[in-house]
């Protein structure tokens, strides 16, 4: 019992370590001006102030606004092309079928700034740059690969046995999808929808090169000209990156076992 | 539940396919394909035409005025040779290594020990474990920009901390000699959920009767780990460094956003370097800029290749 105590108690000390910065960014954010290059700093928010969370509210929720817009969008654009390549990856197995997921495999591995220099090149020329339709066509770049790996692994989990009664019943491949595969598949379009819209509200790559001048531009740009412009108000940056984070921080409480499970995808067999 | 399947890998999912009978396959394989037509599509072009694009822009001289025309001249290799000449060169490929390898190394020590320490089932293990995550799903503008004030010269509490033990204020963000450990720092931190998260699922794969055969045998806790536990945790520690890899190689967002990739190129890797080249001054020089990004390509493909091999053997 005192063992178990003595475990507990380490790994209280462990987790408080790791999530020191975290702690930091929610202290500084309220942390009056006045106070936030004072020696000793302040390292508990007592006597603090809104005033960064009022200048989120004032400045930054156009940003937060088109994130949200351009991360659900992604989430559409993401499940609407991997379900159904899961699909037939799992359980048509054409021929080539693992050649593509060889290809996309090799997809996930190409650094996004190289991704991003070459959409630059085709943006410009078809007058889509600083547009939202470009940033979320670039941005599912990053999960389409994931997500057809994610369906893929779950959809071959699914019984042959409730596809082939659906199709003796009559119904097409389509409406088997439809009304038998995509139903059962919830909890991997859960895991593939939290990922794609968790890595499009944090893109910063594709949103700095190929949105760097549009009217709407997600909150890590919104950040990001926080911290080139007024350099000092460091609680109103703290407190718009602790606003950006809300979307991590709910996924983690409401859907912890999915994310556990997009971690270790393809990295481990039970 | 869902953790069962989702492990499971796809890349042996089509492979599976003998059960069919060779008489049903054809038309099978076009209802695939028509289900397979938007991901084709999709890579097609989104991924092959950027990379094509790219490709092309490195082996073309562009100016402002030919990027938007399209009529740059073609110039072989010269882009390529102008990098390698480029007194940038050498420090950008050495910090690249010292950055993707000083980080991996961290941060796999550091994930190891912890999936061991929270192996043992202990009351809160699944609560800390799972906010063990949180600085792997911030977002990276978070994160970079939380590090860059807690590494404050001046009214960081890095140094006021280092302070309190008699060391002397270090300039993390704006001394040439400290940048490249900063980002280090900062992206080793970043990294430990993950490298806990796919050892702990490795540990939990290892059955209990080979822990308590050793346990039998008289074998300490350390012997057990190093003699046991390591050596059959190779396959995924193996799997773990070769995805750490190809994930760290491409990390731009965090390096540009503390430091730019300076002081004086102090920090600069060829994801900045490439990003500069391209993005960062007011004259773009795509082609070099393009040149640099297939390099890093070609670094992350050939592990990436080694990674994929592994994870064959792993499951023939």
């Amino acid at each position: 019992m005192t063992k178990q105590h003595a475990k507990g108690g380490l790994a209280l000390i462990f987790t408080a370590i790791m999530l020191f910065p975290v702690y930091w960014m929610i202290n500084v954010s309220f942390t009056k001006d006045t106070n936030m290059r004072s020696d000793p700093p302040h390292l508990f928010p007592f006597d603090g102030t809104l005033e960064g969370y009022r200048a989120v509210v004032d400045q930054q929720m156009p940003y937060l606004g088109t994130s949200l817009f351009i991360g659900l969008g992604t989430v559409l654009l993401t499940l609407a092309i991997s379900a159904p390549a899961g699909y037939a990856l799992a359980k048509l197995r054409p021929k080539g079928g693992g050649t593509l997921s060889f290809v996309l495999l090799i997809a996930q591995m190409i650094p996004g700034i190289i991704m991003a220099m070459g959409f630059y090149a085709i943006y410009l020329r078809l007058g889509v740059l600083n547009t939202i339709p470009g940033l979320i066509l670039a941005d599912s770049t990053i999960a389409v690969p994931f997500g057809v790996l994610i369906f893929t692994a779950f959809m071959s989990g699914i019984p042959d046995e409730l596809i082939n009664a659906a199709l003796i019943d009559g119904a097409s491949k389509w409406r088997t999808f439809l009304s038998v595969i995509l139903p059962l598949s919830r909890n991997a379009i859960v895991t593939v929808s939290l990922f794609a819209f968790l890595w499009a509200w944090s893109d910063f790559v594709f949103a700095t090169t190929l949105d760097g001048g549009g009217d709407a531009q997600p909150i890590t740009l919104g950040i990001y000209q926080y911290i080139g412009n007024n350099n000092q108000q460091w609680n109103a940056i703290m407190a718009t990156a602790v606003v950006a984070s809300i979307p991590a921080t709910l996924l983690l409480i409401l859907a912890q076992r999915y994310v556990a499970a997009g971690v270790t995808a393809g990295a481990v067999k039970d | 539940m869902a953790h069962e399947v989702m492990t499971r890998v796809p890349a042996s999912a089509p492979a599976g396919a003998g059960a069919r009978s060779p008489r049903r396959r054809k038309p099978g394989n076009w209802a695939a394909w028509a289900f397979l037509a938007p991901v084709v599509i999709y890579l097609l072009a989104f991924y092959a035409y950027p990379l094509y694009r790219n490709l092309d822009l490195s082996l073309r001289h562009y100016t402002v005025r030919s990027f938007v025309q399209g009529d740059a001249p073609f110039s072989g290799l010269d882009n390529y040779r102008d990098v390698f000449a480029d007194r940038a060169f050498g420090p950008a490929l050495l910090h690249t290594l010292t950055f993707t390898f000083v980080s991996i190394a961290f941060q796999f020590a550091i994930g190891l020990a912890l999936a061991v320490f929270f192996a043992q089932n202990f009351k809160l293990s699944a609560t800390l474990r799972a906010l063990f995550l949180v600085p792997w799903l911030l977002p990276l503008i978070v994160s970079a920009s939380t590090w860059s004030w807690m590494l404050n010269s001046d009214s960081g509490i890095v140094n006021h901390a280092l302070g309190l033990v008699g060391v002397d204020p270090v300039n993390w963000l704006t001394s040439p000699d400290w940048a490249l450990t900063s980002v280090i720092i900062a992206n080793i931190w970043i990294g430990i959920p993950f490298n806990l998260v796919v050892l702990y699922s490795g540990l939990q794969a290892i059955p209990a009767e080979v822990h308590e055969a050793a346990a039998i045998d008289g074998a300490t806790n350390w012997q057990r780990f190093w003699q046991v536990t390591f050596p059959l945790l190779r396959p995924v520690s193996a799997i773990t460094l070769l995805l750490g890899l190809v994930y760290t190689l491409k990390v731009f967002d965090l390096i540009w956003i503390m430091t730019k990739g300076g002081p004086a190129d102090a920090s600069t890797t060829f994801a900045t370097w490439s990003y500069r080249l391209g993005f960062g001054n007011l004259l773009p020089q795509f082609g070099p800029g393009a040149a640099v990004g297939n390099l890093l390509i070609l670094m992350a493909l050939f592990f990436g290749l080694l990674y994929i091999r592994f994870q064959k053997r792993l499951n023939p």
